[in-house]
């Protein structure tokens, strides 16, 4: 049982998705780590992380980040396609006598290495991208980064997810958008999961996709509705017929656009917005206490 | 000369499929012999990589050019390590395209797509 039960410690991980890009992840991420104080911003957008622009992080080290491919001894190799037959992601083809491994193909299984009978393919490491830690005021900053056309991020996510927060921390996780196996990597080990939805019909498309993966996962949740008009809000009526709990309203609002496409952090410029956001990590943070106290 | 072609239908009244990776057909033509063998494309249901396994059927075929309306770079990678020349084909009809490729009328396929990879057309 966690060390926090009861106490005043907080120590969670959140998770932030949305079924499709520019719904406000990002928006969300960033600010509720900002007025969070002592917190944890985790990108693990590895196809596009830009949490890191707001945050501008000094102090940033690097570390790459590698996976294991096969390589070929030509000379070992009697062409008996038993590994171009194995694999299920045709990442090898047998051309003119000759094995070709397609290395951005490759998810790295190892399979191919295992039925090889001649012994003629040996692991290499290959660099897929890297990740970067930093540090903004009191927030860690952990960008994920994937190098462009290679097959999957998933080894640079279990990087950035593989320590728990420090004591009296909170996680945000900006998670990549829609519900592949790198947002349900991201999202395994969350302690809630926060659903940005938008109010359209395409919005609530995207809010069903990720709604049904979290709760695929059986992850805590809960709904934020940004870009708000005063109209009729088709993701706010899907989140009633749900019964999804709605953590906050951020409204359409051009001083908010305007403040993010500048790079700045909204609650650190804008004492609405440093109330809306404050008011939206505490109730996350009292949904995930609840949690553990009735599903331990 | 053995010429694939990625085809809808298994008949030659078919049209061109316009995927390469995931036609459901291909059809390997000989013009010498005018001789038609339809066979299942394997790669068409696969969740990755199915360009670098039809092409590997292309090969495995033994056809000396494919006549395809456009070709993935790994495809593409497949197919020239094998010295198979591509040609783009410029009608609908498959019957049409096999009479363009006997006169020499259609053009070598030059422009290689990046590849879809899973995001895109299925």
């Amino acid at each position: 049982m966690p060390d926090f039960m009861g106490g005043p410690a907080i120590k969670m991980r959140i998770a932030i998705l949305s079924g499709k890009g520019g719904t406000g992840k990002t928006l969300v991420s960033v600010n509720l780590a900002a007025v969070a104080k002592k917190s944890a911003y985790i990108d693990c957008d590895v196809e596009e992380p830009n949490g890191h622009l707001f945050f501008k992080p000094e102090d940033v080290q690097e570390e790459e980040i590698f996976v294991k491919i096969p390589k070929v001894n030509h000379e070992l190799c009697n062409g008996c396609r038993k590994c171009v037959d194995f694999c299920k992601f045709n990442a090898l083809a047998y051309i003119n006598n000759k094995l070709i491994v397609f290395d951005e193909v490759c998810h790295s299984c190892g399979g191919c290495i295992l039925v090889c009978p001649e012994k003629a393919l040996t692991e290499k490491e290959k660099v897929i991208g890297k990740v970067q830690k930093g540090i903004s005021g009191e927030v860690r900053i952990y960008t994920g980064i994937l190098n462009t056309g290679e097959a999957t991020g998933i080894p640079i996510i279990k990087k950035l997810l593989e320590k728990d927060p420090e004591v009296n921390e909170r996680a945000l996780i900006d998670c990549p958008p829609g519900s592949a196996c790198i947002v349900m990597e991201s999202i395994k080990d969350a302690d809630y999961c926060i659903l940005v939805a938008e109010p359209t019909l395409f919005g609530v498309h995207n809010l069903n996709m990720v709604y049904e993966l979290v709760k695929l996962f059986n992850r805590p949740f809960g709904a934020v509705l940004n870009k708000c008009l005063e109209e009729e809000n088709p993701a706010e009526k899907f989140c009633l017929e749900k019964k999804i709990k709605i953590l906050g309203r951020i409204p359409f609002d051009n001083e908010l656009g305007r403040l993010n496409s500048n790079a700045e952090i909204t609650v650190n410029k804008n004492e609405k917005y440093r109330l809306l956001f404050s008011a939206l990590l505490d109730t996350v943070t009292k949904e995930v206490r609840h949690e553990t106290t009735t599903n331990p | 000369m053995k010429i694939a072609i990625p085809v809808d239908e298994k008949t030659l009244e078919s049209n061109v499929c316009p995927s390469f990776g995931r036609t459901p057909n291909f059809l390997i033509y000989d013009t010498e012999t005018k001789e038609s063998v339809f066979i299942d494309n394997s790669a068409a249901a696969s969740t990755g990589g199915a360009g670098i396994k039809a092409a590997q059927t292309i090969v495995d075929n033994k056809a000396n050019a494919l006549l395809t309306p456009r070709c993935g770079q790994n495809a593409a990678d497949v197919i020239k390590a094998a010295d198979i020349k591509m040609f783009k084909t410029t009608f609908a009809s498959v019957k049409d395209n096999i009479a363009a490729f006997i006169d020499g009328k259609l053009p070598l396929l030059d422009e290689i797509h990046a590849g879809f990879h899973g995001r895109a057309g299925n």
